[in-house]
């Protein structure tokens, strides 16, 4: 983490962000949506689920959806190990696992050095990437939790079910 | 905290009181002329109209003024709490708990009803014995007073007639009271004083007032705080007694107080001892003081009246005395019921069962690290564990035991519907409850008040028979309806019982026929016939009521005690009535499952669900078509589910002689057999929601987390069941890329 980043005051319109990667890939959330980062727990796998969909862990006592953050992005499903962390996230009025390689950093940025997402042909990526970040020389996908797990359309479904 | 706040809690009070009055009233009824009930139901009105009345629910105060008035004359045994007496009076009480909900919603009450009430009541403080057939009203001039529900004040003057004056007040407007008024120190410790009720009184008439200052001890013996001064008050004035007692309305149970009026012959003589008094000394504002006058006017006659009084204060001592111990043992029990129980949020409560839910989860789960790590088993550590085992145990009971409570509250709003059903469609029952502290999950007593109304509504208006059928059959024209409740093996049964004409099966098996229903040939048996009455879109009602036949009938019933994972049936005896018998689990935070392995994953059957678990043999099973497959039990033909490819566990179907069969009958009433691969046991487990984090997923009602920490799902019986009907177990596309 740079040190030039860390001293802005948040009060400068500064956020925090948790970065995280996937295969060779960084992305980040808005620190603000993670509740807690947890080890890899075997999940119970839930019927007719996407395949994003690892299944369903106990976190003390509540029944916390896993997302294989891989899958859901389009790419490669995850083998998990035990190296591998769960970021648990609030999403509006719910709370995911989503399943990750490794929580890499932690970044205090303004949006000054958020980068507009350059035009691509995907679509999938156009709807969850909310900027660009070049830090270090690593390159950081801005993602947008709300756009990836739309929470309106699945309380459509679940009345219709 | 504001105002709504405060109103809210008057209102969740109210709902307390309302029932307290309807128990006492119900007791009464039952012929207990125990004084501290008919206090209790007294009690119970005057404390929602003291409550209204400082909301300004105007409407609500003038009623259980009403009521409360004439409940007063049954506590000062004016009137004998008769069965026509009380039949007013239990009208009145459902009157005031829709006024309590008119004011709390929004809305109104009929005013006729009200009205109509209101002259009754009064009727009944008046002294007449039939309310509405006599009309005396001509008579007795007060009571003639127009009732109308409301006045300006929201008050209404209630007229009294008493034997022995009744003749002199057509002569003389004024009467003469002597009233004592002793505060107890709990007077002025919620800031009432006893000064300002005395000038409130003053303003009334004509009142001489003398101090008595027997209790009041020496200097060094004296408690600051206590209250050791009474006053004996004689007061001339056109109003009733019942307005001079209005005036301590708001003190009354923290003083006691006698109101009585004085001997007519003697209305000129006021005994008592003239104590120089001055009000004026506790009040800024200066009292009027018509008590100098009177008091010499008397003098001449002071030695008679020194006497008098003398001998009336020693009595009074006495009674006094008696008195105070009275109330201070009802103060010490009123003290320590109101200690027995605490306003909690249910949210609280439900947190902390979920917490229990997860130390119960935790405990198993170390005792299970424990045991794999230590193989001997004689550790202290793991004697340690199993007592911290039996410990979370007892905590998860109580806690649970918080949740639960009596079926009283229910049973009680079914009085109320057995009484305005029955009066509609004009037939007498009385309504018997057995067993209402039987206690249950507050969830499920949320849950059975409707079906259970239903069926009181159905028993009322199909179950018992017209009196003249009554009698005509040799039976009490007065129906009896029974709803009791008892803990049966881990569930709670609840019996509702009539006495009334039985299943008509000839007419039910009609009626099937003709609504395709069954064919017109099918030779049933007689519980088969009587089970009819809970299939879909059956109703027996010739003419559609109101009350009941509204097309939704005895199958809406079962399916939502079903979907409390609860079980009804039916036994009927022509001519001697039928029994619907319920029974569900005590609570729906958890439930009796057999665990199953199906496809490698660990999934939960609810128990209630399972009919009886068979291992199929190669013979019994028979190919149907070209995928289907039926198991042949006792001759008969179930079609075999295999749940993991339902599920989508697994792309091919299973061998049915390597897993276990489970019959299972469904809301539809057809049995399936559903295969699994094994059974792993029996075990209550606490139900969590899918649908707080994820979504409804088909097939699977909720999920519990067991032993070893991981999530287990919970099967949907009848959703697995319809998707092997060929009903579509739609998979859901939730937590989806939108667009």
């Amino acid at each position: 983490m740079s040190v030039s980043y860390a001293v802005k005051s948040l009060s400068q319109g500064a956020r925090e962000l948790i970065a995280f990667r996937i295969g060779d890939q960084e992305f980040c959330v808005n620190i603000m949506s993670v509740r807690e980062i947890r080890g890899w727990t075997q999940a119970t796998p839930m019927p007719h689920a996407p395949a994003y969909v690892r299944g369903v862990i106990n976190l003390r006592g509540a029944v916390l959806p896993i997302i294989d953050m891989s899958a859901r992005l389009g790419m490669k499903e995850t083998e998990p190990t035990p190296r591998h962390v769960i970021i648990v996230a609030q999403v509006k009025s719910k709370v995911v696992g989503l399943l990750v390689e490794a929580v890499s950093d932690i970044l205090t940025i303004t949006d000054d050095n958020i980068q507009p997402v350059p035009e691509v042909s995907s679509d999938l990526e156009k709807q969850y990437a909310r900027g660009i970040l070049a830090i270090d020389k690593r390159m950081i996908c801005l993602i947008e939790l709300e756009a990836l797990f739309p929470e309106k359309a699945h309380d459509k479904e679940s009345e219709a079910a | 905290m504001d105002m709504n706040e405060i109103k809210e809690i008057f209102f969740q009070e109210c709902e307390e009181q309302l029932a307290e009055l309807e128990s006492g009233l119900l007791k009464l009824n039952d012929g207990d002329r125990d004084p501290e009930t008919v206090n209790a139901v007294f009690r119970a009105v005057h404390s929602i109209k003291g409550g209204a009345g400082a909301f300004g629910l105007e409407e609500l105060v003038a009623f259980a003024h009403v009521f409360e008035t004439t409940l007063d004359c049954v506590r000062s045994n004016k009137l004998e709490p008769n069965q026509d007496v009380l039949k007013v009076m239990l009208k009145s009480a459902d009157v005031l708990a829709d006024l309590v909900t008119c004011s709390r919603d929004g809305g109104s009450v009929e005013e006729s009803r009200t009205r109509g009430l209101v002259k009754e009541l009064e009727a009944l403080a008046n002294g007449e014995a039939l309310p509405v057939a006599e009309a005396p009203k001509a008579a007795k001039p007060v009571a003639a007073a127009p009732a109308k529900p409301t006045d300006d004040s929201g008050f209404q003057p209630i007229p009294f007639t008493f034997d022995g004056f009744g003749e002199e007040e057509k002569v003389v407007e004024q009467f003469t009271y002597e009233v004592t008024f002793k505060p107890t120190r709990e007077l002025y410790s919620k800031g009432n004083e006893a000064a300002l009720l005395l000038r409130d009184l003053s303003r009334f008439g004509e009142m001489g007032i003398a101090c008595d200052m027997d209790q009041l001890p020496t200097l060094e013996n004296m408690d600051p705080e206590a209250s050791y001064f009474g006053w004996k008050i004689s007061i001339t004035t056109p109003k009733s007694e019942e307005e001079v007692r209005a005036v301590f309305e708001f003190a009354e149970w923290d003083c006691e107080l006698e109101v009585k009026p004085a001997e007519a012959s003697e209305g000129e003589e006021l005994p008592m001892i003239p104590v120089p008094f001055d009000l004026s000394s506790l009040d800024d504002e200066p009292a009027p003081q018509p008590e100098t006058a009177a008091t010499e006017e008397a003098s001449a006659n002071v030695v008679k009246a020194v006497n008098a009084a003398v001998e009336k204060k020693e009595s009074a001592a006495a009674a006094a005395a008696a008195a105070a111990a009275a109330t201070q043992n009802n103060a010490a029990a009123a003290a320590s019921s109101a200690g027995q129980t605490i306003r909690v949020d249910l949210d609280r409560v439900d947190r902390l069962i979920n917490l229990v839910g997860e130390l119960v989860i935790n405990q198993a789960m170390l005792s299970q690290s424990v045991i794999e790590n230590d193989n001997n088993g004689v550790s202290s550590i793991n004697m340690g564990l199993e007592e911290l085992q039996q410990l979370t145990r007892e905590i998860q009971d109580s806690v649970m035991a918080i949740r639960a409570q009596p079926v009283k509250p229910v049973f009680q709003r079914m009085s109320r519907i057995v009484r305005e059903v029955a009066d509609m469609v004009g037939k007498q029952i009385r309504l018997v409850t057995e067993g209402e502290n039987t206690e249950v999950d507050k969830t499920v007593i949320d849950k059975i008040a409707e079906p259970l109304t239903h069926m009181i509504r159905n028993a009322v208006d199909h179950g018992i028979e017209s009196p003249e059928k009554r009698e005509a059959a040799g039976k009490d024209p007065e129906g009896t309806i029974k709803l009791s409740a008892k803990h049966r093996s881990g569930r709670i049964l609840i019996e509702l019982q009539d006495d009334g004409g039985g299943i008509n099966r000839e007419r039910v098996k009609q009626k099937a026929i003709d609504n395709d229903l069954i064919s017109p040939d099918a030779n049933l048996s007689d519980e088969e016939i009587d089970n009819l009455i809970f299939a879909p879109g059956f109703s027996t009602a010739d003419k559609i009521s109101d009350i009941s036949g509204r097309g939704v009938g005895m199958d809406v019933v079962k399916r939502s005690i079903q979907a409390l994972g609860g079980r009804i049936s039916i036994s009927s005896r022509p001519g001697l009535g039928s029994t619907f018998t319920m029974s569900l689990p005590l609570t729906l935070a958890v439930l009796d499952g057999m665990v199953v392995t199906v496809a490698g994953q660990t999934l939960v059957v609810p128990l209630t669900a399972i009919v009886e678990t068979l291992q199929p043999e190669a013979s019994a099973i028979h190919s149907f078509g070209a995928n289907q497959r039926l198991i042949s039990i006792r001759n008969s033909f179930c079609p075999l589910v295999d749940v993991g490819r339902i599920l989508n566990f697994r792309a091919n179907q299973a061998n049915p002689v390597d897993g276990v069969a489970l019959l299972v009958e469904s809301e539809g009433g057809g049995q399936r057999a559903l295969m699994v691969d094994a059974i792993q046991g029996q075990r209550q487990v606490v139900i969590k929601s899918l649908e707080a984090n994820y979504t409804h997923v088909p097939g699977i009602a909720a999920a519990t987390i067991l032993g070893d920490g991981r999530v287990a799902l919970i099967l949907d019986v009848d959703a697995v069941v319809g998707a092997s009907r060929g009903q579509s177990l739609k998979p859901e596309m939730s937590l989806a890329a939108a667009g």
